[in-house]
């Protein structure tokens, strides 16, 4: 009976499966020719990447922002885990950004990556801080609009300091007895995060508050200044003290572990401020980063985020466009960036004036220290930079290597980097 | 009577096909080679697209200066490999890898033999065991990275290890993140990699151990050997030689692709870096650097693949037994 029913030979069925699939294809090809792409005004729909924000409500305040511009339309990306690295590989492809937040880098100037923006940017100069300015600008023209300030500084428990007699420390050597007397059976002296605690994004405060820019003015490495080789014994000073909480379950950019009482100390951003003002009321206070080693200063280290449009977009001008509109023109936007999710500053100064959330309290004591203390970026830091700093710092910190040696290492590749970059 | 005469139709086909003339022989072949082609064809231009093609591309690369660019201009020649052969964190990866190479190796081996032949000798819920054993191979490196990482060991005095250690009155461990002499990353890592990997290889030694003949055994017993040590030695072993020479040869593979478990434990840090991980941030992390990013992928190539064929020989891989 099989013999009789030879309707589906394995070569009929694959003709089948095959005059099946082409006519499929031929359908799709046909009707995404006539269906609606929701583009209008002949620019293409703009995509715009931003990182995973932790607060609550950025999602969905990006995409409301998005869908409130009208001249074109704008797909948010929202890109959780390693950010910087999704970014990267990301502006090489076809489906690269055409805007995109990040932290200005030489490298994307010297790849053409991202655009020159003095053409919109020039009506406002005079309504940014100079810091965020400079931090943008390379060889006199401006690439990045700051859309926000991350001031990273030390929060500490009032009650818990006040108990154990111990005032809050403005030099390592006052926070390294500090961090011994505050740690008791459960709880330790200080968190300033784990996995790699001193990662390429820490060298730079560190070095700030070392009085030692790693990069000087005129590009030449600082590594080896006996001021920093002092400050790294110091580090380790402060790390073996005993009095450092070395690994907890979050980074330190969460301030779950100051916020459970693991620690009485914690290294995080103004962003965190919300949280900590819930848990503990008034029981807080804010201090800049203590000053390390001989010629060292307290700072408070700028971060934060830079609005960007990628050089290569095929909708240059549209996407200089919306980001004008947005993160110029659109101020009560940037306000709720800003302020009604977590807590950052507002880089323009007329925006930050109306912000009454950071007019009081301890938010209010963060702007002024941020004021006071400011440190941020330098744009020739670049990530390999990063890395041998950070392998440096680890040998010497973790290990207990000679900082002399294990700097002389890191020196060598900062100073072929700059070689490379400035020549 | 139309099935009737279906019926005598069909031998008469069979008849027909049976004197195969010259030209259908021909479209025979050629059906059979389209055949292989549509078969094969899928498969062979996923290849080409995802592996020899992106190979070809690195090895153009790896000769070209190519920072934040795919598409370089400057032409360097082997500057590149120069570069990662003198770096020292490179090389100092290399070496960190091989040593965990030498260690993860055997041990995993060892534990997934000892695992197989305690569940082959099981009286009762044999398959229960084997399940329970086998159930983690099935979960992601990465998975389970993290729940090492923020659950078991993640340092704080409520950690599951850490808890344990207490009961003791042990301090607490900072585990991934501890400064000091003793370097306690490695048994989160070892201990992670166990636990993901040697249910899979139990049963590929289980399924070895199933092949050896009884009667071997028996002849043993009757020639005087004692069950146990003698038998494991002189009968066992052997008779697992083929599965065990696979086994070796998947893990030491296994050992060169760490990236997963490291990365996500311990991130950029100079220890306990391996070749992949130093890579990843030299060539698709924020860094970009395409040229050396290729020139090292393309020497860690050659490490593996020179490794393996010399294993393989020394082990007798696929001779006959």
């Amino acid at each position: 009976m099989s013999d009789s029913t030879p309707t589906f030979s394995r070569r009929g069925f694959l003709q089948a499966v095959g005059g099946v699939a082409l006519a499929g294809a031929t359908g799709a090809g046909l009707a995404a020719c006539g269906s609606n792409t929701g583009r209008s005004g002949g620019a293409g729909a703009l995509q715009q990447w931003y990182h995973q924000y932790g607060e609550q409500g950025t999602q969905q305040a990006a995409l409301k922002f998005a869908k409130a511009y009208k001249d074109a339309t704008v797909n948010v990306v929202w890109t959780p885990g390693d950010y910087g690295a999704k970014l990267a590989s990301g502006l090489l492809s076809s489906s690269a950004p055409d805007v995109f937040e990040s932290q200005l880098n030489i490298e994307y100037v010297k790849a053409g990556q991202v655009a020159p923006l003095d053409d919109i940017f020039a009506s406002v100069k005079g309504d940014f801080n100079e810091a965020d300015i400079k931090l943008n600008t390379y060889e006199g023209k401006i690439y990045g609009i700051k859309m926000i300030d991350d001031p990273q500084l030390l929060y500490y428990r009032k009650s818990m300091l006040q108990k154990a007699g111990v005032q809050p420390p403005t030099t390592f050597d006052e926070l390294t007895a500090a961090v011994k007397k505050l740690s008791t059976g459960k709880v330790k002296g200080a968190y300033f995060g784990s996995q790699n605690f001193i990662d390429g994004s820490r060298i730079q405060p560190y070095f700030a508050a070392m009085g030692v820019p790693v990069i000087t003015e005129d590009h030449k490495s600082n590594v080896l200044d006996p001021a920093v080789i002092a400050s790294f014994v110091k580090l380790r000073e402060f790390y073996t003290s005993g009095g450092v909480l070395q690994s907890a379950p979050t980074e330190w950019t969460d301030p779950s572990a100051f916020i459970q009482e693991l620690v009485a100390i914690q290294w995080t951003g103004l962003w965190a401020l919300p949280q900590i003002q819930k848990t503990f009321g008034d029981d807080f206070g804010v201090i800049p980063i203590p000053a390390l080693g001989p010629k060292g200063k307290q700072v408070v280290y700028n971060g934060g985020w830079t609005q960007f449009v990628n050089a290569k977009s095929k909708n240059l001008d549209a996407a200089k466009k919306f980001v004008k509109w947005l993160w110029i023109d659109q101020t009560q936007y940037q306000e709720e960036w800003s302020l009604n999710y977590g807590f950052h500053i507002p880089p323009r100064p007329s925006v930050a004036a109306k912000a009454t959330k950071l007019q009081s309290g301890q938010a209010a004591e963060v702007v002024k220290i941020a004021k006071q203390f400011g440190a941020g970026d330098n744009i020739a830091f670049t990530p390999k930079i990063g890395t041998a700093l950070s392998d440096a710092g680890n040998k010497i910190l973790r290990s207990g290597a000679d900082p002399k040696a294990a700097l002389t290492v890191a020196d060598g590749i900062v100073q072929s980097e700059l070689k490379r970059l400035f020549g | 009577m139309s099935d009737a005469q279906t019926t005598s139709a069909v031998p008469a086909a069979r008849s027909a096909d049976r004197k195969t003339s010259a030209p259908s022989r021909k479209r025979r072949v050629r059906g059979a080679t389209g055949a292989f082609w549509l078969f094969v064809g899928p498969f062979l231009l996923g290849l080409v697209i995802f592996i020899y093609v992106p190979i070809g591309w690195s090895l153009v690369l790896s000769f070209f200066r190519a920072q934040n660019t795919v598409a370089p201009d400057v032409f360097v020649g082997v500057k590149n490999y120069v570069d990662m052969l003198t770096d020292s964190a490179f090389l100092s990866s290399l070496w960190t890898f091989t040593l965990f190479a030498i260690f993860i190796v055997p041990t995993t081996y060892l534990f997934a033999l000892a695992l197989a032949v305690l569940i082959n000798r099981a009286r009762f819920a044999r398959t229960f065991f084997r399940s329970v054993i086998f159930i983690p191979a099935a979960c992601s490196y990465v998975v389970g990275a993290l729940v090492w990482k923020l659950s078991i060991f993640n340092g704080v005095r409520f950690g599951l290890a850490n808890t344990i250690l207490a009961t003791f009155g042990i301090e607490p461990i900072a585990w991934v993140a501890a400064t000091g002499d003793i370097p306690w990353y490695w048994p989160v890592i070892i201990t992670l990699r166990l636990w993901l990997q040697v249910g899979f290889y139990m049963i590929l030694l289980l399924a070895g151990l199933q092949q050896i003949p009884n009667n071997l055994y028996e002849a043993a017993y009757v020639d005087g050997a004692k069950q146990g040590w003698q038998t494991f030695i002189h009968v066992t072993l052997p008779g697992l030689r083929a599965t065990s020479v696979a086994v070796l040869i998947l893990l030491l593979i296994n050992a060169y692709q760490a990236f997963d478990e490291f990365y996500n434990l311990l991130g950029n840090v100079p220890y306990a870096r391996p070749p992949l991980v130093y890579l990843y941030y030299t060539a698709l992390g924020t860094a970009q650097d395409y040229g050396h990013g290729s020139a090292g992928a393309l020497i860690l190539a050659l490490i593996i693949a020179v490794v393996t064929l010399l294993q393989a020989r020394v082990l007798g891989f696929g001779r006959a037994n």
